[in-house]
């Protein structure tokens, strides 16, 4: 039983990864219609820039001697990172996407496994091929309840990773540009004759996913201290998975999913010898993905952005 | 040029002929073989070395500490004007190829240099990961290697042209199960390793072994694994500390040592860690910092409390590259060294690459105790030197400091 708890608490750590970056690939697929397979490696920029953010951060409060907490230094670098991959979004849709919006499907798929590799072999020229130690913002604090061990680390990842979900839910739900999101993800052809340009929602759409994944690269910096080039792929890979599993472009579908996946990883270790986890984790997927071919909550016809 | 050739066929012209005749071939002989000399001259005969090194993908320090030991090499070797061979001095070159870590990028250098550059000897590539298939290539084309690092008995097994610098995995395995029982008195052990990777699976497989051998069978209590590239390890951890497990050993790179220590220390493991000599990078305690602090694991030596060769080897890397070297460099110093030592004893160099490859291949497989920096070395017939384990403790400072020596009986 305690192993049980102690392996949901790891399942809901890990999990949020999934979750957190399956919703960038969900959200840009409601929009455009594909996938953006460069959004695993935007996760990995995001860390990068939040490494960069924080080490500067770090830097200037040594400078001026001021005597800053850490968790006030990494909300800091939180929000700024996230503003700034949000950046890198909005740019690889200008430069990679927009010229192909018309051009067939697979040549827009294609374009985002070139500029992942383009992001990955990028940094390696310029960053080198040494791992970085991501700053410990915050100490960390073990504790133990009945037997399980929590960190505020893991705490403070599932709090977050949460919150930035249900905002998420709320901004689409509520404000006029999720209204239009929602709108365009309904009718792609329909909606920009209402006087809605999809020149602004697919930046905002691009925006919105890439700066998740720099919260989820963040987040992940902190429980997984070592960043390295290729940090992005499998995940990318995996949080893919979730997002298909979730239903093409169903938003609570890909945060579901995005925890699914985390739980069977880690309990067909618990249960099984750790050798086989990934073969039991998939066979379990495809087994769930030959009831429900169209995932969780996607629909035969509909591209929905269903919430 | 064929010398020996033509001598004989002179001899079965002179014993019939008239006395000039004699005299004529001899000349001719004699000129022919200046000329061949002299040809020989013209082209300077060049000899290169090939590196094969992870200068990118996951273990990138490695690949450094390689290449920085060979340029340190070739940097004595230029100041003496090339390597002396049977009174003649040939000049040195390198040739470094990057093998990105990955298997299939070792064995395509390997071919390159082999077919392309035509290099005498190869040194590297440094992890069994890679050693292992590249050496089979290096065999097949009768090109002596020496793999620095590699622990795995695969790489030199069957193969007469592959070396090694270092111990053997089934050797570290034992010394680590004798060293933990003996120091901590414990009974149970829990093993986490990569189970895609060679050197970790290899590694892991030898403990098991070794521990089951002297605590019975069921005494290893957990043995659990995960692939290359995860980063979490939670779920394999719980269930190892649920398993009653006193110690944990972890055969494997930096980059997922910080990692496992880190996590498992978040989840309540209190005992000590061992890890092999793949901890020895100085990124472990970069990345890892306070939590590897204490913890121990066997490596080819221990750049803490150095004396003589080994400290002016340290001491000058230090001055030249700002950090102390790891053991990768040393023992990558120590097989350059011995291919220096096979190719000044080889006899001569013909400048007809397979032939010298061949001379090279005796005269390393000769090397009788060889005084390195690493240790003493001897070759077997399968080309694994005899040598001493270095336990060290990962101080409080994180620096690795010389804990006890296990030499095999």
């Amino acid at each position: 039983m305690q192993l049980f708890l102690q392996n949901i608490v790891n399942a809901m750590q890990w999990g949020s990864f999934y979750a957190l970056i399956a919703l960038g690939y969900s959200m840009v697929y409601s929009i455009l219609m594909l996938f953006n397979f460069a959004h695993g490696d935007i996760f990995m920029v995001g860390s990068y820039i939040g490494f960069g953010v924080a080490t500067a951060l770090l830097g200037l409060t040594a400078a001026f001697n001021l005597p800053l907490p850490g968790w006030i230094i990494l909300v800091m670098t939180i929000i700024l990172a996230m503003f700034l991959t949000s950046f890198v979004g909005m740019f690889i849709e200008r430069v990679g996407y927009r010229p192909l919006r018309d051009a067939p499907r697979a040549s827009a798929a294609i374009t985002g496994l070139m500029i992942g590799i383009i992001l990955e072999t990028g940094n390696l020229a310029l960053l080198g091929a040494e791992r970085l130690s991501f700053p410990a913002l915050i100490d960390t604090v073990t504790f133990q309840v009945g037997g399980i061990y929590l960190t505020n680390k893991k705490i403070l990842i599932v709090v977050v990773s949460l919150a930035l979900m249900s905002a998420l839910h709320l901004f689409i739900q509520k404000s006029k540009y999720g209204m239009a999101m929602r709108a365009m993800s309904y009718d792609f052809q329909a909606v920009p004759l209402m006087g809605i340009s999809i020149n602004k929602i697919a930046p905002l759409t691009f925006a919105i996913g890439s700066g998740l994944a720099a919260a989820a690269g963040i987040l992940y910096s902190l429980a997984y201290p070592v960043l390295d080039p290729y940090m992005g792929v499998l995940l990318g890979w995996k949080a893919f998975v979730a997002a298909i599993l979730g239903g093409r472009g169903s938003i609570l579908g890909a945060a579901l999913a995005g925890f699914l996946l985390g739980f069977i990883e880690i309990f067909s270790v618990w249960i099984f010898p750790s050798t086989f986890r990934d073969v039991i984790a998939y066979s379990v997927i495809l087994l769930i993905l030959a009831f429900r071919p169209h995932g969780f909550f996607g629909q035969a016809h509909s591209t929905q952005l269903r919430l | 040029m064929n010398y020996s050739e033509s001598e004989t066929k002179a001899k079965k012209f002179a014993v019939p002929e008239s006395f000039i005749a004699c005299i004529v071939v001899i000349t001719l002989v004699v000129s022919l073989g200046i000329a061949a000399d002299s040809l020989a001259f013209g082209r300077r005969t060049i000899i290169r070395i090939g590196i094969n090194a992870p200068i990118t993908g996951d273990i990138p320090k490695v690949g450094e500490g390689t290449k920085y030991a060979a340029l340190m090499w070739l940097a004595d070797i230029e100041k003496n004007n090339g390597i002396e061979v049977n009174g003649k001095k040939y000049p040195v070159e390198l040739v470094i190829e990057d093998n990105e870590s990955k298997a299939e990028s070792a064995v395509k250098a390997n071919t390159k240099m082999i077919t392309e550059d035509e290099v005498l000897f190869i040194v590297g590539p440094q992890s069994s990961k890679q050693a292992v298939p590249a050496g089979d290539v290096a065999n097949n084309y009768h090109t002596p290697m020496i793999s620095p690092w590699s622990t795995n008995p695969d790489t030199t097994s069957r193969r007469p042209y592959v070396f090694r610098g270092c111990f053997l995995d089934p050797f570290q395995g034992p010394v680590l199960a004798n060293f933990i029982t003996e120091e901590f008195k414990f009974a149970k052990a829990a093993v986490l390793y990569d189970v895609s990777s060679d050197y970790p699976k290899g590694l892991a497989e030898f403990f098991k072994q070794a521990w089951e051998k002297s605590h019975g069978p069921g005494s290893l209590v957990a043995f659990e694994s995960f692939t290359t590239k995860d980063t979490d390890f939670s779920s394999q951890l719980s269930k190892i500390i649920k398993s009653g497990a006193q110690v944990l050993f972890v055969p494997q790179y930096y980059n997922e040592v910080a990692l496992i220590v880190q996590q498992a220390h978040e989840l309540g493991w209190q005992g000590p860690i061992v890890g092999s000599d793949s901890w020895g990078s100085a990124e472990t305690v970069n990345l890892c910092g306070k939590d590897c602090y204490g913890q121990f694991f066997s490596t080819h030596y221990a750049a803490a409390g150095a004396k003589g060769a080994t400290k002016a080897f340290i001491d000058r890397y230090q001055k030249e590259h700002g950090y102390v070297p790891d053991d990768v460099a040393a023992l990558t110093w120590d097989s350059l060294g011995l291919v220096r030592n096979a190719i000044e004893n080889c006899g001569r160099i013909t400048g007809r690459i397979k032939k010298d490859r061949e001379a090279v291949r005796d005269a390393m497989a000769k090397i009788k105790n060889f005084n390195g920096i690493t240790g003493n070395m001897t070759f077997t017939e399968e080309g694994d030197p005899i040598k001493c384990a270095v336990i060290v403790r990962i101080s409080d400072k994180g620096e690795y400091e010389f804990y006890k020596s296990v030499c095999p009986e």
